[in-house]
């Protein structure tokens, strides 16, 4: 039930922030949103409310670890689109192992006990 | 360009299109879930930063855009493309408040309310994120 609710809540909140990147411009500006908080502000209450707030400051720590793998990705992905003419798809899809390298990476060397 | 509002884009989304955000929106919600119960929070925590609806996005921003230069006459795929790595570009800025957000709710939380911590991080977040975009705007404009 609790994992049913996530679902419902996460796909709103991205949804909404999503849909809020469509109607702005310029292109640059509502790419901003494409980096929103939205899976956080989905799930981080939540995790308050069921695990308390030293668990979620926890997930916190752990989450600029993933905003900077983001940043990672996404200068990559510009780099492919923009240089590399990779088209939108291979481009965003491929990069993905760069986040997951990146988070995985400092997670293993600096996170992990 | 100034930041303006477009109502109507919302009309090019197509139905199918919104429901693949909602699934990989809730997917990526749960699964962030799952991953903290059985690994830890420490573990699970990196995937609230995952750029799970980013290749739908950016992949939707260079489909439309192509349409749009088709339906003008313009038959051109680089187009599509480069709206795409602007967008691209601007979540790269955006990172910057989702990084700062992050630090915000890990700081803050063990000592406020809850409540006020999460709507100071997004006050942040978006703070931030525009402050990173005007300034990349400002440089380049230059």
């Amino acid at each position: 039930m609790q994992y049913l609710f996530r679902f419902l809540m996460g796909g709103m909140i991205v949804s909404l922030f999503a849909s809020l990147g469509d109607v702005l411009k310029p292109k640059s500006f509502a790419g901003l949103f494409g980096a929103a908080p939205s899976v956080a502000l989905a799930t981080l209450g939540l995790t308050v409310l069921a695990d308390g707030k030293a668990y979620a400051a926890l997930e916190a720590r752990s989450m600029v670890v993933g905003a900077a793998s983001f940043f990672a990705y996404s200068a990559l992905c510009t780099w492919l689109m923009l240089r590399k003419k990779l088209n939108a798809a291979p481009a965003t899809i491929g990069s993905l192992i760069v986040w997951l390298a990146a988070a995985l990476g400092t997670w293993a060397v600096f996170l992990r006990r | 360009m100034n930041v303006s509002f477009n109502l109507g884009a919302l009309a090019k989304t197509k139905w199918y299109e919104y429901l693949v955000r909602f699934a990989f929106g809730g997917a990526i919600t749960v699964t962030a879930g799952i991953l903290a119960k059985h690994f830890g929070p420490v573990f699970g925590g990196l995937f609230l930063a995952f750029p799970a609806i980013f290749p739908a996005s950016a992949t939707l921003v260079a489909k439309h855009e192509t349409r749009k230069k088709q339906n003008a006459g313009i038959a051109t795929t680089s187009r599509g493309r480069q709206a795409a790595a602007v967008d691209a570009a601007g979540a790269t800025l955006g990172s910057v408040g989702l990084a700062a957000f992050a630090l915000t709710v890990w700081k803050l939380l063990p000592y406020y309310n809850s409540a006020l911590v999460f709507l100071a991080a997004k006050a942040v977040w978006l703070a931030l994120a525009i402050l990173t975009w005007c300034l990349w705007r400002k440089h380049l404009c230059r």
